[in-house]
């Protein structure tokens, strides 16, 4: 994000003319009126705003919304997105993605856009699957996943996007689901940190990998499912009857049971956002033994990369002639007389 | 010593007045400095030169051996030098290993200096020699300077208590000092040059300036025969100026700068590191002052692609790599091309395919310029002929990209980017500016911006993001001509494609038509060439009409698209001779765009060409 001055508008001024494209039900709509609904609530200006994206059905986003948009090349946005950003760096700047875009062809640039930290928000779309390639599986793909590509099951492991991030040097981690409504709270968290901020949202493909999180997006067991996170408040879940604790034999997460709301008595952690260590902790539980995490994970800046780099250039040019001429000339010349 | 001062009256030098000397050595020998300061002393006493830097791809490749050796070589005179010379005639070689791979090279009475105390039974037998070349009389049709420099000099750095591993390295300066005192010089410069150099460490200073003046005593004092008195050669007559040394990375980087500043524009350098190319991002690097940023990028694709991001936020965007790295660019050359946004690309050229030669030259990349890209993906491509070539080149590149909206290939190559000549120094203000303007005009109520609009060259507008009013969406997805909206129409994919490749076309009725650079129309042969082959062919041109023989040099600079006069230019000769650094690629394409007989003469060994090689060409052309 940046500091600019706060701009009106309503969501209307977001939405271009563009029909939009996706299969009827996708996830995506969610996500784009999200999207739309969460920018006026920032204060931020669409003429000042870029949205740069990949390949994929995600990566078609930038066309609905009324800001600049850049439609790149498969696996590129961060590329590009690193271009725009330090050319320009009091603009806003937003990158789609989805997981074969962002992990499996530009995983190489979504690692050094992290570790470089520029300060943009990263929506990841995933639907553990190749949609717009028609249903291959994908690096997030569980394993088993049968595919046009896999008929007989995938074999490979996945990559988990989270820790992905958070091992690429990632400082702010989120994860929410499409059609839920506190993806917006992600959003306005993403946008106000300063740094790459990195939103992993679940996203259902209805025609290639339909219901494939419905284990804990389903809306009838979620409370059991899915653990929402907040800065300073404990870790429960199942309504306040279970929470996560530390267990010091696993160096990990345990689950344990409050009973009478006690959760202190239970062990149960509060939750820290900047706190890497629990950051990672919570996006490893392997879901079913434990809920999904989901929320602001992890959310502790540190100076951008587009900021080291305007902030070098101005101390490497103190003092020092711009004179192209002079340069031209420097070093040990000799004149030819006439 | 052999004596052959009998051979070298038969064998003088062709030239009289120019001179050719190469120093060989061990990697670690310290050559690429030795020769570098040369050429400095060169250039100060006023000759024209020319240089050929060629070493090993190894950073340190082990001592002694065959491919460890690294050479350089100079060509200077008291007239125009256009090539770094055919054959050498002086061989400096510090050890077996670098006798052994240069001394064929040397022309017969040749001179050859050889350092006596590197020639070890260990390095003869690394450098595959059964016996002493030194002393079996197998050096004879060339004069032969055996001295022991290694002592020579360890005895001279003395004072300044160094090991004996230090006080070697001193060696190429006692070299560097035998060879000025053979060719007149003054020790002067070189002297504040060390000084300069080793600041922070004076007792090095001192122990390299000890082993200078040593060198230089030494050819002085020792009496070395009639063959080895020292050889002044007069300064060349060059048009008046002030002038330096240049080398092409540099000479790209200060054209670059130039380029942005007439348009002005802030300029973004994404690079990866590649040889011969990275010696361009190193430049750019540390001008932080002239507006430029400059990124490496964790790959080819990322320097691209984000050259692009910072063109579309209205930057200059360039990158520069060599034949891999722009293979690997491939797609997002194809996004710029797409997007129409400007954009220039260096390709400092070296041996391929794949990996190939990496630190040898060659000018094989002209295909993948003009056509290597997915789709129907025009762009002009610019050739740099000359290490001072390239300032202006590069400047032209910026040009076209920007008044275009369009990617620019500018070709250089390895032997252009380390090779140094003295460069009359351009003034920057002579140049036109060629500024560039965003469109920020926002639509009237009830009208729409259109980013595919186009002006008079088929050029489209650029708008910088945070332009009020002008928010659009741009892409590598095909786009309607008339709104900018996603368009798979057949009828306006056939116009955009249409449109695309006649931009394109357009930038030939804004370039300079083709000339002649040595001779005229309708003589019998042209000899058409590109790139770094200018120096010999326009030697090789030069001696055949001396001889009277009815030749023609002609030198493109624009490659895609060519100027519009050259085919009419072309089918004014009987004969087309095309001599290039690859299998005729050149040739090929102007047989297709001209249907003209074009014959190729093509060399591939990493090395250019020698004039004489192409002078036999001419010949056999004429003959027949």
């Amino acid at each position: 994000m940046n500091d600019m001055t706060p701009i009106e508008t309503t969501l209307k001024d977001w939405e271009t003319d563009q029909e939009v494209r996706w299969c009827p039900g996708c996830g995506d709509y969610a996500i784009l009126k999200a999207v739309q609904r969460t920018m006026p609530q920032l204060g931020a200006d669409p003429a000042n705003t870029v949205f740069v994206s990949g390949i994929g059905c995600s990566s078609r986003f930038p066309y609905y919304m009324e800001t600049y948009g850049f439609h790149t090349i498969h696996g590129r946005a961060p590329t590009v997105a690193t271009g725009v950003k330090l050319a320009n760096p009091e603009l806003d700047v937003w990158l789609v993605t989805g997981d074969g875009d962002g992990l499996s062809i530009g995983g190489n640039h979504m690692l050094h856009l992290l570790r470089r930290n520029l300060d943009c928000q990263v929506l990841l779309f995933n639907n553990e699957i190749y949609g717009l390639t028609k249903g291959q599986y994908s690096p997030t793909s569980r394993p088993g996943t049968r595919s046009p590509s896999t008929p007989f099951g995938s074999v490979d492991r996945p990559v988990n996007p989270c820790s992905f991030a958070l091992g690429s040097g990632a400082r702010f981690v989120a994860r929410g689901i499409d059609v839920n409504k506190k993806l917006t709270d992600a959003f306005k968290a993403a946008y106000a940190h300063k740094g790459t901020a990195f939103v992993e949202i679940f996203q259902n493909c209805i025609v290639y990998n339909e219901d494939v999180f419905s284990d804990f997006t389903d809306k009838k067991t979620s409370a059991d499912t899915q653990l929402w996170v907040e800065h300073g408040e404990p870790l429960l879940f199942a309504g306040g009857t279970k929470g996560i604790a530390m267990d010091p034999e696993l160096f990990g997460a345990r689950v344990v049971d409050v009973v009478d709301g006690d959760w202190e008595a239970a062990g149960v952690l509060r939750h820290d956002q900047t706190n890497r260590a629990l950051a990672n902790m919570l996006v490893e539980m392997p879901f079913g033994e434990y809920p999904m995490a989901l929320g602001v994970i992890y959310d502790d800046p540190r100076p951008t990369f587009d900021g080291a780099v305007v902030e070098q250039n101005a101390a490497a040019s103190e003092g020092k002639s711009d004179d192209l001429q002079a340069l031209i000339e420097h070093g040990q010349t000799w004149t030819v007389e006439g | 010593m052999a004596s052959a001062a009998e051979t070298i009256k038969h064998q003088a030098p062709e030239d009289a007045a120019s001179v050719v000397v190469r120093f060989a050595g061990d990697s670690g020998d310290g050559m690429q400095l030795t020769g570098g300061q040369f050429t400095l002393s060169t250039a100060l006493a006023g000759n024209d030169l020319a240089t050929f830097p060629d070493f090993p791809a190894e950073i340190r490749a082990p001592q002694g051996t065959l491919f460890g050796v690294s050479a350089f070589q100079i060509h200077f005179g008291s007239h125009a030098i256009r090539t770094a010379g055919d054959a050498p005639d002086v061989l400096v070689a510090m050890n077996p290993a670098a006798l052994k791979t240069n001394v064929g090279d040397l022309r017969e009475g040749g001179l050859i200096i050889a350092d006596s105390g590197a020639f070890s039974a260990r390095n003869l037998s690394k450098a595959g020699y059964d016996e002493n070349p030194l002393e079996d009389g197998s050096l004879a049709k060339w004069q032969l300077l055996s001295l022991d420099m290694s002592e020579m000099t360890l005895e001279s750095v003395k004072p300044f208590g160094l090991g004996n591993k230090e006080a070697l390295r001193s060696k190429n300066m006692w070299t560097l000092g035998l060879a000025l005192w053979m060719f007149d010089r003054d020790r002067q410069p070189i002297v504040d040059w060390l000084h300069a150099k080793f600041a922070k460490k004076p007792e090095i200073a001192e122990a390299n300036i000890a082993a200078l003046n040593a060198g230089h005593a030494y050819g002085e004092t020792a009496e070395l025969g009639y063959a080895f008195q020292p050889r002044h050669v007069e300064a060349a007559p060059a048009e008046p100026g002030l002038y330096r040394t240049v080398t092409g990375a540099e000479a790209i980087s200060l054209g670059l700068l130039a380029g942005a500043k007439l348009a002005g524009l802030p300029m973004f350098f994404g690079g990866y590191p590649i040889t011969p190319a990275s010696a361009i991002l190193h430049h750019l690097s540390r001008l932080k002052q002239f507006g430029v940023t400059t990124f490496q990028a964790e790959d080819e694709i990322a320097a691209i692609g984000a050259a692009i991001g910072a063109s579309y936020a209205g930057s200059l965007g360039v990158t520069s790599s060599s034949g891999p790295g722009i293979a690997l660019k491939g797609e997002a050359l194809g996004l710029a091309i797409m997007t129409e946004l400007p954009l220039v690309v260096v390709n400092s050229q070296r041996g391929g395919p794949s990996t190939g030669l990496p630190t040898k030259t060659e000018q094989s990349d002209l295909y993948q310029a003009v056509y290597g890209r997915n789709g129907d993906a025009p762009m002009p491509v610019i050739a740099v002929r000359s290490p001072s070539d390239a300032f202006e080149c590069a400047i032209e590149a910026v040009r076209i990209a920007t008044r275009f909206m369009t990617p620019v290939m500018l070709l250089t190559d390895g032997y252009i980017a380390n090779a140094a000549e003295p460069w009359k120094m351009p003034d920057v203000s002579s140049f036109e500016p060629f500024p560039v303007s965003y469109y920020d005009q926002a639509p009237q109520e009830g009208e729409q911006f259109n980013p595919y609009a186009r002006d008079e060259k088929l050029a489209r507008p650029w708008v910088k993001p945070g332009t009020p009013g002008l928010m659009h969406r741009i892409g590598g997805i095909e786009k309607g001509s008339d709104s900018g909206n996603i368009d798979y129409s057949p009828s306006n994919h056939q116009e955009m494609t249409d449109l695309r490749a006649q931009k394109i076309m357009n930038v030939a009725d804004d370039i300079p038509e083709q000339d002649v650079a040595l001779g005229e129309a309708g003589e019998t042969l042209a000899v058409v060439g590109w790139g770094s082959t200018y120096g010999p062919i326009q030697q090789a041109v030069a001696r055949a009409r001396a001889k009277g023989l009815s030749v023609a040099q002609i030198h493109l600079r624009n490659i895609w698209p060519m100027p519009r006069n050259l085919g009419e230019l072309l089918k004014s000769y009987d004969k087309i001779l095309v001599p290039e650094m690859n299998k005729g690629q050149l040739k090929t394409v102007l047989r297709d765009l001209y249907l003209v007989d074009a014959q190729p003469l093509n060399k591939v060994s990493g090395q250019p060409f020698r004039i004489a090689e192409i002078e036999a060409a001419i010949e056999e052309q004429l003959d027949g």
